[in-house]
């Protein structure tokens, strides 16, 4: 026998307010649950590329995205050097290779782990320039007006910083930075500057586009902008 | 020959629509920022960052304006009904549609606290974003997590919105309700019986 009608519930607001409760306290636990989810659907990933569950987003400051011309491009080393330099793609592409699997983090909170880079080390390129007494650190241009970005030379020659030229065994793809970009896997993804063309010894660091913006000078994973504080 | 009788004022019906727009236009321009084929055809990240901030904006600011303007002791009424679930509204749950319903059947009130819980949390989180690029106080890991999670659910909560409005022949006579603001009362008598239309 069914109890009768009458008797109401406010269920409507319930599932209103538990609704929004979830959803702000998701703001601590949200990132390593999607974590966990996502790596359980991980194979199933590959069937939706369109999805990016554990992937990049493509961040970029100005209008238009800078498209590498193989003839044009150059890579200058200048500055606060001994010997110059103005390299074309192919002689990067022979200066000695090497290769590893990061972990590339944003400072939005996303992640992309295993990325698989190829490219040379910035180690060897500053030890071939032969820095000047007074260079203290390293200014990264990109092709993307106005961005920008430093190292000091102690965080540039980390060994797993490199100028990375290929990613998980391809030509570095143009939304990614092609031809060239910087790759410091201790640091957010903001220092990692894309589309490099210029790379310049100077006495100090300064501030770069992000970093004008109220972001971290030295953007340690884990322990800067805000984050394990 | 049935008659019309009125399911949604103007009032309701303004709400839902601009709601609807603002949704669509947010969805466009989010999916732009968020996906990276999408990103990387449009480009322009700047603009359409600032499109989609805009628009945030100006969604919950037409919302709170047709709250305000239009006629909010009828929408009171109506949250009154959405709010309250009866021992049928339970009933029709979990036997999946068979108990009498009254204004509004009990699926319809669930999509009802939902989207309106995912308004709040969208506003939230997406402010949460804006702040948090501009302050480090305002910066949480997971807040972009929370704002794609909800673009996800909101996806499957209009597929199944879109699904019995537009292509369920049984249900989709209630899209009239929402444009002409009437429906057949035969179609009310027996989709929502204990409706006492005025």
């Amino acid at each position: 026998m069914d109890e009768p009608a009458r008797e109401t519930h406010r269920y409507g607001r319930g599932v209103f307010l538990a609704t929004v409760a979830g959803g702000l306290t998701s703001l601590v636990w949200g990132k390593s649950v999607w974590g966990r989810v996502s790596s359980a659907i991980g194979p199933a990933e590959a069937l939706v590329p369109l999805v990016p569950t554990e992937g990049w987003r493509i961040y970029t400051v100005s209008g238009s995205m800078p498209r590498f011309d193989p003839q044009a491009w150059r890579l200058t080393v200048g500055g606060l050097v001994a010997s110059p330099a103005n390299l074309t793609y192919d002689e990067l592409r022979s200066l000695p290779r090497t290769d590893q699997i990061s972990t590339f983090h944003c400072v939005t909170g996303w992640t992309v782990k295993n990325v698989h880079w190829g490219g040379v080390r910035v180690a060897d390129v500053l030890a071939s320039a032969g820095p000047a007494p007074n260079a203290g650190a390293i200014q990264f241009v990109s092709m993307e007006q106005p961005y920008v970005d430093y190292l000091t030379l102690d965080q540039a020659r980390l060994t797993d910083v490199m100028l990375a030229y290929e990613m998980d065994g391809k030509p570095l793809p143009r939304e990614h930075g092609a031809p060239l970009r910087l790759v410091i896997p201790e640091m957010y993804g903001y220092k990692n500057v894309k589309w490099l063309q210029q790379v310049n010894l100077v006495e100090t660091p300064e501030d770069g586009y992000w970093e004008q913006l109220g972001y971290d000078v030295d953007a340690w994973v884990g322990r800067s902008n805000g984050y394990g504080s | 020959m049935s008659r019309p009788v009125r399911r949604f004022s103007r009032t309701e019906r303004a709400l839902h629509w601009a709601n609807a727009l603002g949704f669509f236009v947010l969805l466009g321009s989010g999916l732009v920022l968020y996906l990276p084929s999408l990103a990387i055809l449009v480009g322009r990240r700047p603009l359409v960052k600032d499109i989609h901030f805009w628009s945030g904006i100006g969604w919950v600011t037409v919302l709170a304006l047709v709250v305000m303007l239009g006629d909010r002791r009828g929408l009171r009424r109506t949250a009154e009904d959405l709010d309250l679930f009866d021992a049928d509204d339970v009933r029709w749950l979990k036997r999946r549609g068979d108990a009498p319903q009254g204004r509004f059947n009990a699926g319809q009130k669930i999509n009802a606290a939902l989207t309106a819980a995912f308004t709040v949390l969208f506003l939230a989180s997406g402010l949460l974003l804006w702040l948090g690029e501009r302050d480090t106080r305002f910066r949480f890991a997971s807040t972009v997590v929370l704002h794609d999670g909800l673009m996800y659910a909101s996806l499957i909560l209009l597929t199944g919105h879109l699904y019995l409005a537009l292509i369920h022949p049984a249900t989709r006579h209630a899209l009239r309700g929402m444009t002409l603001g009437t429906v057949d009362e035969e179609w009310a008598a027996h989709h929502h019986p204990k409706w006492k239309p005025e």
